[in-house]
């Protein structure tokens, strides 16, 4: 027997949704807008799409911030496996209570106490050892790989807390030793997860304002940099262009983030229930 | 968190270390030390130079150790920081209702939906979390503005005449968090009332109750739990939230993180932004151990 699905809770869904996509759709309306005045339709046009190309700055600015994400993306996987590892597979170990809240952590740090801490890191290192010498794509590189590697952490353990582990006990048995058994068994079952884990990362790492201004040196702006010392003016055209190309791409990974996490789930119908 | 699962007693030595070894070393390093530092650096006193604070351990000082407590002191002396620890709670706490408030309805009409429908609308839910946060608030820019669609909207209806200021100000950071953290208290709630047996709602009403006992005395007890959690992600991060007040607030809407980001930056003065981070972490310390203490007995009644 199928009841009736209530009005009521149509018209709350489609309140809800619309309260979470029409800033973003009036975004991307503006920004075929011909007029340089933001909240007037003067026309359809491309022109800021063009003006974009020409913008060094952005151009710039987008670079940095794409090469600091790949490279934190990838470093922050690496470690937020590890540690996921670690704290599923691994027994108990001296420490563990401290690795555990230090894992979480950084999830509900306000970022602007990470940003300030980081910076006073950085800078009494250099003052003690000489490095890293000076700020920039280095330092940023660095704090988002810490600040992303929990994240990775919490889905990755997700994911391995729902796996079924007699596969690995199994192989164990057979006499596989644990890091052939990571290997060949339990990093394949994950990878999934990782892969999600890469993505989020690399889109934090993008987005990132507050921790990258702090740890960030003359001369590496990186984008969401640029767009915050744009946008603290107001509204501007080419900012609403580049909002446009950046949730479309972002949309795109998304989308086959998704694909890859239910394809994941498919093949380990116990996992699906997990990931909320 | 769920326990260590039983392990076989072969484990290679030099990988356990390595799997333990390098993510801890990391993050005592830059996540703890850091920590300590923030600390350590709220007692000394600022100077002109690189770094611009004093350092704790002077040979040449009067003492060994040289701890200021003159930062503390100022920071309640002055007005503006006590204001803004204030407003930002009381701004992240009236954000935080307002997200339970369209939240909770909302995860709500979620769970009920038919299973193949729940999938989409959480992806839904997902999906502009996803996309840059600092685009997200600025896009609220051109919803609030005196030009946007809210007064474009209201003004063609006839319903006012001049457009109302709703940009730069409180209720623009009232509704910036709600849009920006809407996600972290639906995904909870969903979570907590997917989880409830659609039996005891049949049962319920079978016996008599009226929808809203059902909802009073069932729906809403069994929930707690997400309601909890939901509302800490929401209440935890907003109290220092500083890009919302940033570029929604008004010159009064002065919330923590932005007082802090703008005496670090302006005023260069790193020893009281230091104090001003440590206190916050102290104002933070008792939401997060409620969130943890939640978690911690959630998890251990699924398992």
């Amino acid at each position: 027997m199928r009841r009736r699905y209530p009005t009521f809770l149509i018209s709350v869904l489609a309140f809800g949704y619309a309260f979470l996509y029409v800033p973003i759709i009036l975004v991307m309306v503006y920004s075929f807008n011909d007029s340089r005045l933001v909240s007037i339709w003067g026309g359809f046009s491309l022109r800021w799409y063009g003006e974009l190309l020409h913008n060094e700055q952005i151009i710039d600015a987008a670079w940095l911030s794409l090469r600091v994400a790949v490279m934190s993306a990838t470093a922050a996987t690496v470690l937020g496996t590890l540690a996921a590892l670690a704290l599923t597979r691994m027994g108990r170990y001296r420490g563990r209570f401290l690795f555990t809240g230090m894992v979480a952590a950084p999830l509900v740090m306000p970022e602007i106490i990470t940003g300030l801490s980081l910076l006073l890191l950085f800078v009494s290192l250099q003052d003690l050892v000489g490095w890293p010498n000076g700020r920039g794509a280095l330092t940023i590189t660095l704090s988002h790989i810490t600040f992303s590697m929990a994240y990775v952490a919490v889905i990755v353990q997700s994911r391995l807390a729902a796996m079924d582990a007699t596969l690995e006990e199994a192989a164990m048995d057979l006499g596989g030793t644990p890091f052939r058994v990571t290997l060949d068994i339990t990093l394949p079952l994950v990878m999934p997860a990782m892969l999600s884990g890469w993505l989020l990362a690399f889109t934090l790492s993008l987005d990132d304002l507050v921790i990258t201004s702090f740890v960030s040196g003359p001369g590496a702006s990186t984008l969401p940099m640029v767009i915050y010392s744009k946008v603290k003016l107001g509204l501007t055209p080419d900012i609403n262009a580049l909002a446009t190309l950046i949730i479309v791409v972002v949309t795109l990974c998304v989308a086959c983030a998704g694909w890859l996490t239910l394809s994941g789930n498919a093949k380990s119908p116990t996992v699906a229930r997990t990931h909320n | 968190m769920t326990g260590p699962t039983a392990l076989p007693p072969r484990v290679d030595r030099w990988w356990r270390r390595t799997v333990i070894g390098m993510p801890y070393a990391w993050l005592l390093l830059f996540f703890l030390v850091p920590f300590l530092l923030v600390f350590k650096i709220s007692f000394s006193d600022p100077i002109v130079g690189q770094p611009p604070f004093t350092p704790l351990l002077s040979p040449q000082g009067p003492g060994l150790f040289h701890i200021s407590w003159d930062n503390y002191r100022f920071l309640f002396d002055d007005d503006l920081y006590l204001v803004s620890y204030l407003k930002s709670v009381h701004i992240a706490f009236i954000s935080t209702l307002l997200c339970l408030l369209l939240g909770y309805p909302l995860a709500y009409a979620i769970a009920r939906a038919q299973p193949p429908w729940r999938n989409v609308l959480l992806l839904l839910i997902i999906l502009p979390f996803w996309t840059s946060f600092l685009l997200r608030v600025y896009a609220w820019m051109g919803v609030l503005g005196d030009h946007g669609l809210i007064n474009n909207l209201l003004l063609w209806l006839g319903v006012i005449r001049q457009p109302l200021k709703i940009l730069y100000t409180d209720l623009a950071v009232y509704l910036g968090i709600l849009y920006s953290y809407l996600p972290y208290m639906v995904l909870p709630l969903y979570a907590s009332l997917e989880r409830l047996d659609p039996d005891l709602h049949e049962a319920a009403a079978d016996l008599g109750a009226a929808p809203l006992t059902v909802f009073r005395d069932i729906t809403l007890p069994l929930s707690l739990p997400g309601i909890i959690a939901g509302s800490m992600l929401v209440f935890i991060p907003a109290i220092g939230e500083f890009v919302i007040p940033s570029l929604l607030g008004g010159l009064d809407s002065l919330m923590i993180g932005r007082t802090l980001y703008d005496e670090f930056f302006s005023n260069r003065d790193w020893p009281l932004s230091a104090a001003v981070a440590t206190v916050l972490l102290l104002i933070l310390v008792l939401p997060i151990m409620v969130f943890q203490h939640f978690q911690a007995r959630d998890q251990a009644g699924v398992q």
